[in-house]
């Protein structure tokens, strides 16, 4: 029988065993914090000899603003409107609202985000501006980098879980062999698949060739816009789903064996089973696996830097690649501050309204 | 007992003369170098011949790899941990001499007066730092392809004019022998875009920045003969004579196993490329109707304003610049020497050597890229313009894009002190 000595007793010894930690932790995590939204408040550079000033929120303006236009066809001296030679209408080209134009002081410096066709006939075009386009494509390509990984691979990962739930012989290895890609970095999972999704001799490419008897030809996964996010996508699944499986695995067998059998002899079938039995008793781990990959989804960086750069045409552009692109690559610490500060943000937001969701109603 | 007191008697009294034989002041240096053994070997063998040359001084060097070096300088830098002696990439040196790292070179400028001007590092007027090499850029050919084409060989007084050289790259492409005409490099994402690129820009007319004042951008990168370079690069790429993404191997071997019919490549790939190709010829940059142009600077050596002893690391940068060395770093990894006197020396840039060419190269047609501590921003946004362009977005908005957030960092920074 253990004496219950002062030391076990006393706070403080509890206070100094967690100190070494809760130390690193404060300086290195809860510390550039605040300095980071300090620094976003301000237009402080990475190196220069000039003090920084403070600047409000500038930072945060310059990033998120956005603005409108009204743009008029092109009409001839009749009053027609003028056409190209596909039929599409002729619009003045923005160059001249947007750029030392004294009439429209709100929209100068902007470029075009995204536009649609108005007016009684469909002659005008209403053209929504944005300050920083390519941060609003980072947001938005986030976003649907979230929005899509976030159910596919929690759900891809409770099937596997599901899978290697069963007592077979050697599901040992199928569990381990899941795993294996967590345990490799990103960044070399990223080189690998940036020579599977190789344009002209990539493994993907020539795999889709040999099934397809050459009838498919090869594409350039990352270089195109259009394949250049999906196939990013598909790579983070395929190396974060065994992180997940295991957590759900962990769910599943905390559910009772017992409710399992009296399912059974109540004759449920196995979609019965998994709706009335599984579902219910994985609400925790759904929640945890939600919020995890939905908070891990948002720091999507390693992949982009490695394999497209911000893509082609800003189309793999992502928050934190943004963030580190302007703070540390183009000396801006102030502006990367604020994306980072934004990012905190709405992934707070996002949590936030997760749990509201998610949380256990009372009766 | 006995032997324990006399042992440490012995060690105190020899610390004590140690001392006094070890009167020189130790200077700290850092290079750019580590992880490539033949720069290293050259670098040490310089510091030991100074070494032993005088008893002031010593050097004592510390290596970092490539990538990490600016980031430890920075660090080092706001530690207040500078050493004495750095060597600067020379884009790179007016953002470190505005932030007060480097020191105006105390060295008399007519020391270097042969020097090649891209060895220079001229700020506002001051010279903060001095190479021992330069690089130089030329569009790789093989004497066989221009045969089989019928391509007249270009040469420095005589270059390709932009329509001599797109009729060669469709002759390449109509030849069918070649994947694709041109290898441009594309595979090497970060300052290779600005070096290798921005020459092109500047043959056209145009400019990354407006160098009368360096406070703009407006006109230089987005004026008419900008536009007219955006769309003779995307012309590159939709008219496939070029990758816009190409694989990093594709880039290193294409031209030697012809899968390339010329490429835009740096001297330092020379040496590599005459050993795998017989009857490679390096030829001049296009003329795309300004004057051919190619890029300059690299890495050179300067004094950090916290050296307490610049006269010392002033004394080392003097006897390293001189021509042996110069000869012995151009043998060894390849590059131009600083100096014609030098470069006489060497096996490559002597007279009837293999890379001769890219010395009169260098010196005649070389121009550094935009000499402003703002350049990181410049580069940045350079090269997205033109990964952009080559993708297919439109160039004059493409351009004008890259000149507002140039001209929003200049205004933002107070004009870089230009």
């Amino acid at each position: 029988m253990a004496n219950k000595t002062s030391l076990t007793q006393s706070n403080v010894s509890g206070w100094g065993f967690a100190l070494p930690a809760f130390a690193l932790m404060v300086t290195f995590i809860i510390l550039p914090f605040f300095f980071a939204i300090w620094f976003s408040l301000t237009n402080q550079r990475l190196i220069s000899p000039n003090p920084a000033n403070f600047v409000g929120l500038s930072n945060y303006t310059q990033l998120l603003s956005v603005g409108t236009i009204l743009l008029e066809p092109e009409r001839d001296e009749q009053g027609a409107i003028v056409r190209t030679k596909d039929g599409e209408i002729k619009y003045p080209r923005l160059r001249k609202f947007t750029r030392k134009n004294p009439d429209y002081p709100n929209i100068q410096g902007m470029r075009e985000w995204f536009s649609w066709q108005t007016g009684p006939n469909d002659e005008f075009k209403r053209v929504i501006l944005a300050k920083d386009v390519v941060f609003i494509r980072a947001l938005k390509n986030t976003f649907v980098f979230v929005l899509v990984v976030a159910p596919l691979q929690a759900g891809l990962a409770l099937m596997l879980a599901l899978l290697i739930n069963q007592k077979l012989r050697g599901i040992n290895i199928f569990r381990a062999i899941y795993f294996m890609p967590v345990v490799v970095s990103i960044v070399v999972v990223a080189f690998l698949w940036r020579l599977i999704y190789d344009g002209n001799n990539g493994l993907l490419n020539n795999l889709l060739g040999a099934i397809s008897f050459g009838w498919i030809e090869p594409v350039d996964w990352l270089g195109q816009p259009s394949t250049a996010m999906g196939s990013i996508i598909a790579m983070s699944i395929w190396q974060a789903v065994g992180f997940h499986m295991v957590i759900w695995l962990s769910g599943l067998q905390t559910i009772s064996p017992t409710l399992y059998e009296a399912a059974d002899l109540e004759g449920a079938s196995k979609w019965q089973t998994f709706r009335f039995v599984t579902w219910p008793g994985l609400r925790n781990t759904a929640v945890l696996v939600l919020i995890v990959i939905t908070m891990q989804a948002f720091g999507l960086f390693a992949q982009v830097d490695v394999m497209t750069n911000g893509g082609p045409l800003d189309s793999t552009q992502t928050i934190v690649f943004q963030a580190i692109e302007r703070g540390y690559g183009k000396q801006d610490i102030s502006g990367g501050s604020a994306i980072s500060v934004l990012l905190f943000l709405i992934v707070l937001s996002i949590s936030l309204i997760q749990r509201y969701l998610t949380r256990e109603r009372h009766a | 007992m006995k032997h324990l007191r006399l042992t440490a008697g012995a060690l105190l009294v020899s610390t004590a003369f140690s001392s006094v034989a070890h009167a020189a002041t130790e200077l700290a240096m850092w290079y750019h170098g580590a992880g490539n053994e033949v720069e290293s070997a050259i670098v040490n063998q310089i510091i030991d011949d100074f070494n032993a040359s005088q008893s002031e001084y010593t050097i004592a060097l510390e290596s970092f790899p490539q990538g990490a070096y600016n980031d430890a300088v920075q660090a080092a830098a706001l530690a207040g941990n500078l050493p004495d002696i750095i060597d600067v990439d020379g884009p790179v040196m007016p953002g470190w001499a505005w932030a007060g790292y480097i020191a105006p070179l105390p060295i008399d400028e007519s020391e270097f007066a042969d020097f090649l001007p891209g060895t220079k590092g001229i700020w506002n007027g001051t010279m903060y730092s001095i190479g021992l090499w330069d690089a130089a850029v030329a569009l790789y050919a093989r004497q066989s392809t221009l045969d089989e084409l019928g391509l007249r060989t270009p040469t420095l007084d005589n270059p390709w004019s932009k329509d001599e050289f797109m009729a060669a790259l469709d002759a390449a492409k109509a030849s069918g022998n070649y994947e694709y005409a041109l290898d441009l490099g594309t595979a090497w994402t970060g300052e290779w875009y600005p070096y290798a690129f921005s020459p092109f820009l500047q043959s056209f007319g145009g400019d990354m920045i407006d160098r009368s004042s360096y406070k703009t951008a407006e006109g230089a990168l987005n004026g008419d003969a900008a536009i007219a370079f955006g769309e003779w690069w995307q012309n590159l790429f939709t008219g496939g004579y070029a990758q816009a993404t190409q694989d990093g191997a594709d880039r290193d071997t294409g031209f030697n196993t012809g899968k390339y019919a010329f490429s835009w490549n740096g001297n330092w790939a020379a040496v590599g490329t005459l050993e795998n190709v017989d009857d490679v010829v390096f030829l001049p940059a296009p003329d795309l109707g300004n004057g051919s142009v190619i890029g300059a600077a690299s890495w050179q050596f300067g004094v950090t304003t916290t050296s307490k002893h610049p006269e010392g690391a002033a004394e080392f940068i003097k006897f390293a610049t001189q021509d042996k060395y110069l000869a012995a770093f151009s043998d060894g990894i390849g590059l131009i020497p600083s100096t014609a006197s030098a470069a006489a020396m060497t096996k490559n840039y002597s007279d009837g050597g293999a890379l001769e060419v890219f010395f009169g190269l260098s010196e005649a047609q070389a121009l550094v890229r935009p000499v402003t501590p703002g350049y990181a921003v410049v580069a940045k946004v350079f090269e997205k313009a033109l990964a952009d362009i080559a993708n297919g977005a439109d160039v004059a908005d493409t351009l004008d894009a890259a000149v507002d957030e140039i001209d929003a960092d200049i205004a933002k920074n107070g004009g870089y002190g230009n």
